[in-house]
Protein backbone atom coordinates (compact mmCIF):
# COMPACT_ATOMS: atom_id res chain seq x y z
CA UNK A 1 0.00 0.00 0.00
CA UNK A 2 2.57 2.53 1.10
CA UNK A 3 4.98 1.86 -1.76
CA UNK A 4 2.05 2.30 -4.13
CA UNK A 5 1.22 5.60 -2.42
CA UNK A 6 4.62 6.99 -3.20
CA UNK A 7 4.42 6.53 -6.95
CA UNK A 8 4.56 9.80 -8.86
CA UNK A 9 1.08 9.43 -10.35
CA UNK A 10 -0.54 8.64 -6.98
CA UNK A 11 1.26 11.54 -5.34
CA UNK A 12 0.11 13.94 -8.04
CA UNK A 13 -3.49 12.68 -7.91
CA UNK A 14 -3.70 12.97 -4.13
CA UNK A 15 -2.08 16.40 -4.01
CA UNK A 16 -4.08 17.89 -6.88
CA UNK A 17 -7.44 16.58 -5.71
CA UNK A 18 -6.72 17.69 -2.16
CA UNK A 19 -5.84 21.18 -3.38
CA UNK A 20 -9.01 21.33 -5.46
CA UNK A 21 -11.22 20.31 -2.55
CA UNK A 22 -9.52 22.75 -0.18
CA UNK A 23 -9.68 25.57 -2.72
CA UNK A 24 -13.40 25.03 -3.23
CA UNK A 25 -14.09 24.93 0.51
CA UNK A 26 -12.04 28.05 1.21
CA UNK A 27 -13.44 30.10 -1.66
CA UNK A 28 -17.03 29.06 -0.88
CA UNK A 29 -16.61 30.19 2.70
CA UNK A 30 -15.03 33.46 1.62
CA UNK A 31 -17.68 34.28 -0.99
CA UNK A 32 -20.67 33.20 1.10
CA UNK A 33 -19.60 35.17 4.15
CA UNK A 34 -18.49 38.33 2.36
CA UNK A 35 -21.82 40.26 2.57
CA UNK A 36 -21.95 39.70 6.33
CA UNK A 37 -18.31 40.75 6.68
CA UNK A 38 -18.84 43.90 4.61
CA UNK A 39 -21.84 44.76 6.76
CA UNK A 40 -19.63 44.39 9.83
CA UNK A 41 -16.94 46.58 8.28
CA UNK A 42 -19.39 49.35 7.42
CA UNK A 43 -20.87 49.24 10.89
CA UNK A 44 -17.39 49.23 12.34
CA UNK A 45 -16.31 52.31 10.41
CA UNK A 46 -19.54 54.11 11.39
CA UNK A 47 -19.09 53.34 15.08
CA UNK A 48 -15.46 54.42 14.90
CA UNK A 49 -16.38 57.75 13.31
CA UNK A 50 -18.97 58.25 16.06
CA UNK A 51 -16.39 57.34 18.71
CA UNK A 52 -13.89 59.82 17.29
CA UNK A 53 -16.37 62.70 17.69
CA UNK A 54 -17.52 61.32 21.04
CA UNK A 55 -21.13 60.59 20.03
CA UNK A 56 -20.74 56.97 21.11
CA UNK A 57 -18.72 55.77 24.10
CA UNK A 58 -17.78 52.13 24.39
CA UNK A 59 -20.11 49.54 22.90
CA UNK A 60 -23.41 50.19 21.13
CA UNK A 61 -26.03 48.09 19.41
CA UNK A 62 -25.95 48.01 15.58
CA UNK A 63 -29.38 49.68 15.33
CA UNK A 64 -28.25 52.52 17.59
CA UNK A 65 -25.07 53.05 15.58
CA UNK A 66 -26.94 53.28 12.27
CA UNK A 67 -29.55 55.60 13.78
CA UNK A 68 -27.04 57.94 15.42
CA UNK A 69 -24.88 57.96 12.33
CA UNK A 70 -27.75 58.85 10.01
CA UNK A 71 -28.98 61.53 12.39
CA UNK A 72 -25.72 63.28 13.24
CA UNK A 73 -23.25 62.58 10.47
CA UNK A 74 -23.21 63.81 6.92
CA UNK A 75 -20.63 62.39 4.52
CA UNK A 76 -19.12 64.68 1.90
CA UNK A 77 -16.32 64.27 -0.56
CA UNK A 78 -13.40 66.67 -0.71
CA UNK A 79 -10.96 67.25 -3.55
CA UNK A 80 -7.63 66.94 -1.74
CA UNK A 81 -5.79 69.18 -4.24
CA UNK A 82 -8.09 72.17 -3.97
CA UNK A 83 -9.65 71.51 -0.58
CA UNK A 84 -13.13 72.14 -2.04
CA UNK A 85 -16.18 69.96 -1.54
CA UNK A 86 -17.16 67.94 -4.60
CA UNK A 87 -20.75 67.39 -5.65
CA UNK A 88 -20.88 63.63 -5.88
CA UNK A 89 -22.90 61.06 -4.01
CA UNK A 90 -20.54 59.72 -1.31
CA UNK A 91 -22.41 56.40 -1.36
CA UNK A 92 -20.90 55.72 -4.78
CA UNK A 93 -17.37 56.25 -3.50
CA UNK A 94 -15.34 53.52 -1.83
CA UNK A 95 -12.31 55.21 -0.27
CA UNK A 96 -10.35 52.04 0.45
CA UNK A 97 -10.91 50.79 -3.09
CA UNK A 98 -10.01 54.18 -4.58
CA UNK A 99 -6.69 54.10 -2.75
CA UNK A 100 -5.70 51.04 -4.77
CA UNK A 101 -7.29 52.08 -8.07
CA UNK A 102 -4.76 53.68 -10.45
CA UNK A 103 -7.52 55.76 -12.06
CA UNK A 104 -8.67 57.35 -8.84
CA UNK A 105 -5.35 57.71 -7.10
CA UNK A 106 -1.83 58.75 -7.88
CA UNK A 107 1.51 57.46 -6.70
CA UNK A 108 3.41 59.64 -4.26
CA UNK A 109 6.97 60.61 -5.03
CA UNK A 110 9.57 59.31 -2.59
CA UNK A 111 10.23 62.64 -0.92
CA UNK A 112 6.53 63.36 -0.40
CA UNK A 113 5.55 59.96 0.93
CA UNK A 114 6.14 60.83 4.57
CA UNK A 115 3.69 58.26 5.97
CA UNK A 116 4.82 55.45 3.58
CA UNK A 117 1.36 55.01 2.08
CA UNK A 118 2.54 54.98 -1.56
CA UNK A 119 -0.69 56.22 -3.13
CA UNK A 120 -3.13 59.02 -2.45
CA UNK A 121 -6.58 59.60 -3.87
CA UNK A 122 -7.88 62.76 -5.48
CA UNK A 123 -11.07 62.57 -3.46
CA UNK A 124 -11.41 61.73 0.21
CA UNK A 125 -14.45 61.50 2.47
CA UNK A 126 -15.03 64.00 5.25
CA UNK A 127 -17.69 63.32 7.87
CA UNK A 128 -19.51 66.38 9.16
CA UNK A 129 -20.97 66.05 12.65
CA UNK A 130 -24.08 67.99 13.66
CA UNK A 131 -25.70 68.41 17.07
CA UNK A 132 -29.43 68.06 17.84
CA UNK A 133 -30.16 71.57 16.46
CA UNK A 134 -28.38 70.74 13.18
CA UNK A 135 -25.46 73.05 14.04
CA UNK A 136 -22.13 71.87 12.71
CA UNK A 137 -19.96 70.93 15.69
CA UNK A 138 -17.02 69.07 14.21
CA UNK A 139 -15.74 67.11 11.27
CA UNK A 140 -13.90 63.83 10.95
CA UNK A 141 -11.14 62.98 8.48
CA UNK A 142 -9.77 59.50 7.78
CA UNK A 143 -5.98 59.20 8.09
CA UNK A 144 -3.59 56.33 7.74
CA UNK A 145 0.13 55.72 7.84
CA UNK A 146 2.66 52.96 8.17
CA UNK A 147 3.89 52.05 11.63
CA UNK A 148 6.29 49.21 12.35
CA UNK A 149 4.48 46.27 10.75
CA UNK A 150 1.25 47.57 9.39
CA UNK A 151 -0.76 50.41 7.98
CA UNK A 152 -2.56 52.05 10.88
CA UNK A 153 -5.97 53.54 10.14
CA UNK A 154 -7.58 56.21 12.26
CA UNK A 155 -10.36 58.77 12.30
CA UNK A 156 -9.42 62.23 13.46
CA UNK A 157 -12.20 64.48 14.74
CA UNK A 158 -11.46 68.20 14.54
CA UNK A 159 -13.39 71.24 15.75
CA UNK A 160 -14.87 73.65 13.22
CA UNK A 161 -11.86 75.95 13.76
CA UNK A 162 -9.93 73.39 11.69
CA UNK A 163 -7.19 73.13 14.28
CA UNK A 164 -8.33 71.72 17.63
CA UNK A 165 -8.50 67.93 17.94
CA UNK A 166 -11.66 66.54 19.50
CA UNK A 167 -10.67 62.93 19.31
CA UNK A 168 -8.31 60.54 17.61
CA UNK A 169 -9.52 57.01 17.09
CA UNK A 170 -7.15 54.33 15.83
CA UNK A 171 -9.35 51.44 14.81
CA UNK A 172 -7.33 49.21 12.52
CA UNK A 173 -3.70 48.28 12.94
CA UNK A 174 -1.45 45.26 13.14
CA UNK A 175 1.22 46.60 15.46
CA UNK A 176 2.77 44.44 18.20
CA UNK A 177 0.01 43.65 20.71
CA UNK A 178 0.76 45.23 24.08
CA UNK A 179 3.40 47.59 22.68
CA UNK A 180 2.59 49.40 19.43
CA UNK A 181 -0.91 47.96 19.61
CA UNK A 182 -1.49 50.32 22.52
CA UNK A 183 -2.30 53.09 20.03
CA UNK A 184 -5.81 51.66 20.32
CA UNK A 185 -5.75 52.17 24.08
CA UNK A 186 -8.40 54.80 24.95
CA UNK A 187 -6.14 56.35 27.58
CA UNK A 188 -3.38 56.94 25.05
CA UNK A 189 -5.79 58.27 22.45
CA UNK A 190 -7.32 60.63 25.03
CA UNK A 191 -4.05 62.61 25.18
CA UNK A 192 -4.83 64.07 21.78
CA UNK A 193 -8.07 65.69 22.91
CA UNK A 194 -7.76 69.48 22.79
CA UNK A 195 -4.32 69.50 21.14
CA UNK A 196 -3.70 71.79 18.16
CA UNK A 197 -2.64 70.53 14.76
CA UNK A 198 -0.81 73.57 13.39
CA UNK A 199 0.91 76.62 14.85
CA UNK A 200 0.13 80.27 14.11
CA UNK A 201 2.21 80.12 10.92
CA UNK A 202 0.07 77.25 9.64
CA UNK A 203 2.83 74.64 9.91
CA UNK A 204 2.19 71.16 11.28
CA UNK A 205 3.13 71.47 14.94
CA UNK A 206 1.64 68.41 16.60
CA UNK A 207 4.50 66.34 17.97
CA UNK A 208 4.65 62.80 19.34
CA UNK A 209 7.47 62.98 21.88
CA UNK A 210 9.42 60.22 23.59
CA UNK A 211 7.26 58.75 26.40
CA UNK A 212 7.24 61.03 29.44
CA UNK A 213 8.84 63.94 27.60
CA UNK A 214 5.69 65.69 26.46
CA UNK A 215 4.99 68.98 28.19
CA UNK A 216 1.38 68.69 29.42
CA UNK A 217 0.95 72.47 29.08
CA UNK A 218 2.02 72.51 25.46
CA UNK A 219 -0.89 72.52 23.04
CA UNK A 220 1.14 70.51 20.52
CA UNK A 221 2.94 67.73 22.41
CA UNK A 222 1.76 64.22 23.22
CA UNK A 223 3.59 61.26 24.75
CA UNK A 224 4.69 58.38 22.55
CA UNK A 225 4.52 54.77 23.62
CA UNK A 226 7.27 53.04 25.54
CA UNK A 227 8.67 50.07 23.67
CA UNK A 228 7.07 51.27 20.45
CA UNK A 229 9.27 54.02 19.07
CA UNK A 230 8.70 53.05 15.44
CA UNK A 231 4.93 52.89 15.88
CA UNK A 232 4.99 56.33 17.51
CA UNK A 233 7.12 57.62 14.62
CA UNK A 234 4.48 56.23 12.28
CA UNK A 235 1.80 58.15 14.14
CA UNK A 236 3.90 61.32 13.85
CA UNK A 237 4.40 60.70 10.12
CA UNK A 238 0.68 60.11 9.66
CA UNK A 239 -0.04 63.53 11.16
CA UNK A 240 2.77 65.23 9.28
CA UNK A 241 1.48 63.87 5.99
CA UNK A 242 -2.28 64.22 6.35
CA UNK A 243 -2.26 67.66 7.97
CA UNK A 244 0.35 68.77 5.45
CA UNK A 245 0.12 70.08 1.92
CA UNK A 246 -0.30 66.69 0.20
CA UNK A 247 -2.99 65.45 2.57
CA UNK A 248 -5.89 67.42 3.98
CA UNK A 249 -3.75 70.60 4.25
CA UNK A 250 -5.61 72.64 1.59
CA UNK A 251 -8.99 71.61 3.02
CA UNK A 252 -7.96 72.37 6.60
CA UNK A 253 -6.58 75.76 5.54
CA UNK A 254 -9.96 76.62 4.02
CA UNK A 255 -11.72 75.44 7.19
CA UNK A 256 -9.45 77.66 9.29
CA UNK A 257 -10.50 80.60 7.13
CA UNK A 258 -14.09 79.76 8.00
CA UNK A 259 -15.22 77.63 5.06
CA UNK A 260 -17.45 75.51 7.27
CA UNK A 261 -18.71 78.15 9.70
CA UNK A 262 -19.55 80.91 7.22
CA UNK A 263 -21.26 78.80 4.68
CA UNK B 1 -14.66 1.58 17.14
CA UNK B 2 -12.78 1.42 20.40
CA UNK B 3 -14.32 0.66 23.78
CA UNK B 4 -15.57 3.22 26.27
CA UNK B 5 -12.44 3.20 28.40
CA UNK B 6 -10.18 4.00 25.46
CA UNK B 7 -12.51 6.79 24.33
CA UNK B 8 -12.32 8.26 27.82
CA UNK B 9 -8.53 8.15 27.82
CA UNK B 10 -8.29 9.77 24.41
CA UNK B 11 -10.86 12.44 25.17
CA UNK B 12 -10.03 13.39 28.76
CA UNK B 13 -6.45 12.20 29.03
CA UNK B 14 -5.01 15.37 27.46
CA UNK B 15 -6.66 17.57 30.09
CA UNK B 16 -4.37 16.66 33.00
CA UNK B 17 -2.60 13.37 32.39
CA UNK B 18 -1.15 14.28 29.01
CA UNK B 19 -1.78 18.00 28.67
CA UNK B 20 -0.40 19.39 25.39
CA UNK B 21 0.84 22.58 27.01
CA UNK B 22 1.86 21.36 30.46
CA UNK B 23 3.43 18.03 29.55
CA UNK B 24 4.23 18.23 25.86
CA UNK B 25 4.91 22.00 26.07
CA UNK B 26 3.42 22.56 22.62
CA UNK B 27 1.55 25.61 21.39
CA UNK B 28 2.58 27.98 24.14
CA UNK B 29 3.14 30.91 21.76
CA UNK B 30 -0.58 31.64 21.47
CA UNK B 31 -0.97 30.90 25.17
CA UNK B 32 1.21 33.96 25.79
CA UNK B 33 -0.47 36.20 23.25
CA UNK B 34 -4.21 35.80 23.65
CA UNK B 35 -4.64 35.35 27.39
CA UNK B 36 -5.00 38.94 28.56
CA UNK B 37 -8.81 38.75 28.33
CA UNK B 38 -10.97 35.71 28.99
CA UNK B 39 -13.42 36.27 26.12
CA UNK B 40 -10.54 36.48 23.65
CA UNK B 41 -9.00 33.33 25.10
CA UNK B 42 -12.33 31.48 24.93
CA UNK B 43 -12.83 32.24 21.24
CA UNK B 44 -9.25 31.17 20.59
CA UNK B 45 -9.85 27.89 22.48
CA UNK B 46 -12.99 27.13 20.48
CA UNK B 47 -11.23 27.94 17.21
CA UNK B 48 -8.23 25.78 18.05
CA UNK B 49 -10.36 22.85 19.29
CA UNK B 50 -12.40 23.01 16.10
CA UNK B 51 -9.32 23.07 13.88
CA UNK B 52 -7.52 20.28 15.77
CA UNK B 53 -10.60 18.04 15.81
CA UNK B 54 -11.46 18.44 12.14
CA UNK B 55 -7.89 18.40 10.83
CA UNK B 56 -7.39 15.15 12.77
CA UNK B 57 -10.63 13.79 11.32
CA UNK B 58 -9.84 14.64 7.70
CA UNK B 59 -6.19 13.64 7.88
CA UNK B 60 -7.11 10.34 9.48
CA UNK B 61 -9.79 9.71 6.84
CA UNK B 62 -7.29 9.97 3.99
CA UNK B 63 -4.26 8.71 5.95
CA UNK B 64 -3.97 5.55 3.86
CA UNK B 65 -3.72 7.57 0.67
CA UNK B 66 -1.26 10.24 1.77
CA UNK B 67 2.10 9.72 0.06
CA UNK B 68 4.69 9.80 2.84
CA UNK B 69 7.02 12.03 0.80
CA UNK B 70 4.52 14.92 0.86
CA UNK B 71 2.61 14.13 4.05
CA UNK B 72 3.60 17.26 5.96
CA UNK B 73 2.48 19.57 3.16
CA UNK B 74 -0.77 17.61 2.80
CA UNK B 75 -1.42 18.08 6.52
CA UNK B 76 -0.58 21.76 6.26
CA UNK B 77 -2.99 22.25 3.35
CA UNK B 78 -5.85 20.72 5.31
CA UNK B 79 -5.01 22.65 8.47
CA UNK B 80 -4.55 25.95 6.60
CA UNK B 81 -7.90 25.55 4.81
CA UNK B 82 -9.68 24.90 8.09
CA UNK B 83 -8.03 27.89 9.72
CA UNK B 84 -9.06 30.19 6.86
CA UNK B 85 -12.65 28.96 7.11
CA UNK B 86 -12.64 29.58 10.87
CA UNK B 87 -11.12 33.03 10.34
CA UNK B 88 -13.79 33.93 7.77
CA UNK B 89 -16.54 32.76 10.12
CA UNK B 90 -15.17 34.80 13.00
CA UNK B 91 -14.93 37.90 10.80
CA UNK B 92 -18.56 37.43 9.78
CA UNK B 93 -20.12 36.55 13.13
CA UNK B 94 -17.75 37.71 15.87
CA UNK B 95 -16.20 40.75 14.25
CA UNK B 96 -14.98 42.52 17.39
CA UNK B 97 -13.23 39.49 18.84
CA UNK B 98 -11.84 38.58 15.41
CA UNK B 99 -10.34 42.06 15.16
CA UNK B 100 -8.70 41.75 18.56
CA UNK B 101 -7.37 38.28 17.82
CA UNK B 102 -6.14 39.61 14.45
CA UNK B 103 -3.21 37.47 13.30
CA UNK B 104 -3.46 34.90 16.04
CA UNK B 105 -6.35 33.05 14.42
CA UNK B 106 -4.25 32.74 11.28
CA UNK B 107 -1.34 31.59 13.40
CA UNK B 108 -3.29 28.51 14.50
CA UNK B 109 -1.81 27.09 11.28
CA UNK B 110 1.60 27.09 12.90
CA UNK B 111 0.34 26.00 16.31
CA UNK B 112 2.38 22.96 17.22
CA UNK B 113 -0.56 21.17 18.82
CA UNK B 114 -2.47 20.89 15.53
CA UNK B 115 0.54 19.67 13.54
CA UNK B 116 1.74 17.52 16.43
CA UNK B 117 -1.55 15.67 16.81
CA UNK B 118 -1.96 15.25 13.06
CA UNK B 119 1.49 13.73 12.73
CA UNK B 120 1.59 11.76 15.97
CA UNK B 121 -1.98 10.48 16.23
CA UNK B 122 -4.19 11.04 13.19
CA UNK B 123 -1.73 9.44 10.75
CA UNK B 124 -1.99 6.15 12.69
CA UNK B 125 -5.54 6.05 14.07
CA UNK B 126 -9.12 5.71 12.92
CA UNK B 127 -11.08 8.86 12.01
CA UNK B 128 -13.47 8.64 14.98
CA UNK B 129 -10.70 8.29 17.54
CA UNK B 130 -8.64 11.00 15.85
CA UNK B 131 -11.58 13.38 16.04
CA UNK B 132 -11.93 12.67 19.78
CA UNK B 133 -8.18 13.06 20.21
CA UNK B 134 -8.43 16.49 18.56
CA UNK B 135 -11.25 17.53 20.88
CA UNK B 136 -9.36 16.17 23.88
CA UNK B 137 -6.20 18.06 23.05
CA UNK B 138 -8.25 21.17 22.30
CA UNK B 139 -9.77 20.82 25.76
CA UNK B 140 -6.35 20.37 27.35
CA UNK B 141 -5.15 23.54 25.62
CA UNK B 142 -8.37 25.33 26.63
CA UNK B 143 -8.03 24.43 30.32
CA UNK B 144 -4.54 25.93 30.51
CA UNK B 145 -5.52 28.97 28.44
CA UNK B 146 -8.60 29.72 30.50
CA UNK B 147 -6.71 29.34 33.80
CA UNK B 148 -3.97 31.68 32.55
CA UNK B 149 -6.51 34.14 31.14
CA UNK B 150 -8.50 34.08 34.40
CA UNK B 151 -5.44 34.95 36.48
CA UNK B 152 -4.22 37.57 33.99
CA UNK B 153 -7.55 39.30 33.52
CA UNK B 154 -8.46 39.26 37.22
CA UNK B 155 -5.03 40.47 38.33
CA UNK B 156 -4.29 42.75 35.41
CA UNK B 157 -7.67 44.38 34.82
CA UNK B 158 -9.68 43.39 37.89
CA UNK B 159 -12.38 41.78 35.76
CA UNK B 160 -13.64 38.35 34.65
CA UNK B 161 -15.09 38.05 31.13
CA UNK B 162 -15.11 41.86 31.01
CA UNK B 163 -17.28 42.13 34.15
CA UNK B 164 -15.54 44.32 36.72
CA UNK B 165 -14.98 42.30 39.93
CA UNK B 166 -12.48 44.56 41.63
CA UNK B 167 -12.94 48.28 40.84
CA UNK B 168 -9.69 49.90 39.72
CA UNK B 169 -8.10 52.86 41.48
CA UNK B 170 -7.99 54.74 38.18
CA UNK B 171 -11.79 54.45 38.04
CA UNK B 172 -12.38 55.36 41.68
CA UNK B 173 -12.12 51.87 43.18
CA UNK B 174 -9.51 50.31 45.45
CA UNK B 175 -7.65 47.83 43.26
CA UNK B 176 -4.23 48.65 41.85
CA UNK B 177 -3.85 46.34 38.84
CA UNK B 178 -0.66 44.32 38.44
CA UNK B 179 0.78 45.65 35.19
CA UNK B 180 3.10 42.68 34.72
CA UNK B 181 0.12 40.37 34.25
CA UNK B 182 -0.85 42.23 31.07
CA UNK B 183 2.59 41.61 29.61
CA UNK B 184 3.34 38.35 27.77
CA UNK B 185 6.08 37.17 30.20
CA UNK B 186 3.52 36.77 32.97
CA UNK B 187 1.92 33.92 31.00
CA UNK B 188 5.25 32.09 31.13
CA UNK B 189 5.31 32.43 34.90
CA UNK B 190 1.70 31.29 35.28
CA UNK B 191 2.16 28.32 32.95
CA UNK B 192 5.30 27.37 34.87
CA UNK B 193 3.34 27.46 38.15
CA UNK B 194 0.58 25.39 36.50
CA UNK B 195 3.14 22.77 35.47
CA UNK B 196 4.72 22.85 38.93
CA UNK B 197 1.39 22.23 40.70
CA UNK B 198 0.39 19.57 38.17
CA UNK B 199 3.65 17.70 38.62
CA UNK B 200 3.44 17.91 42.39
CA UNK B 201 0.19 15.97 42.22
CA UNK B 202 1.34 13.72 39.38
CA UNK B 203 5.01 12.98 40.06
CA UNK B 204 5.08 10.52 37.12
CA UNK B 205 5.12 13.55 34.77
CA UNK B 206 8.53 14.69 36.00
CA UNK B 207 11.18 13.98 33.39
CA UNK B 208 14.19 12.00 34.59
CA UNK B 209 17.22 14.22 34.97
Amino acid sequence: MSSNNDSISKTLIVVISLCLVCAIVVSTAAVQLRPQQNQNKLLDSQINILRAVGLVEGAASPEMVVETFNKHIETKLVDLNTGEFVERDPATFDYRKALKDPEQSKALEDGNDVASIRRITELAPVYLAYDEQRNLTAFVIPVHGYGLWSTMHAFLAIETDGNTIIGLNYYEQGETPGLGGEIENPRWKAQFDGKKLVNDAGEVALEVKKPGNADPDSPYEVDGLSGATLTANGVQNTFTFWIGENGFGPFLAKVRQGALTNG
Amino acid sequence: MANAKEIKTVLFGPIFANNPIALQVLGICSALAVTTKMDKALVMCIALTFVTAFSNLFISTIRNHIPSSVRIIVQMTIIASLVIVVDQFLKAYAYDVAKELSVFVGLIITNCIVMGRAEAYAMKSSPGMSFLDGIGNGLGYSVVLMVVAFIRELGGSGSVFGVQIMPLISEGGWYQPIGLLLMPPSAFIIIACFIWILRTYRPEQIEKA
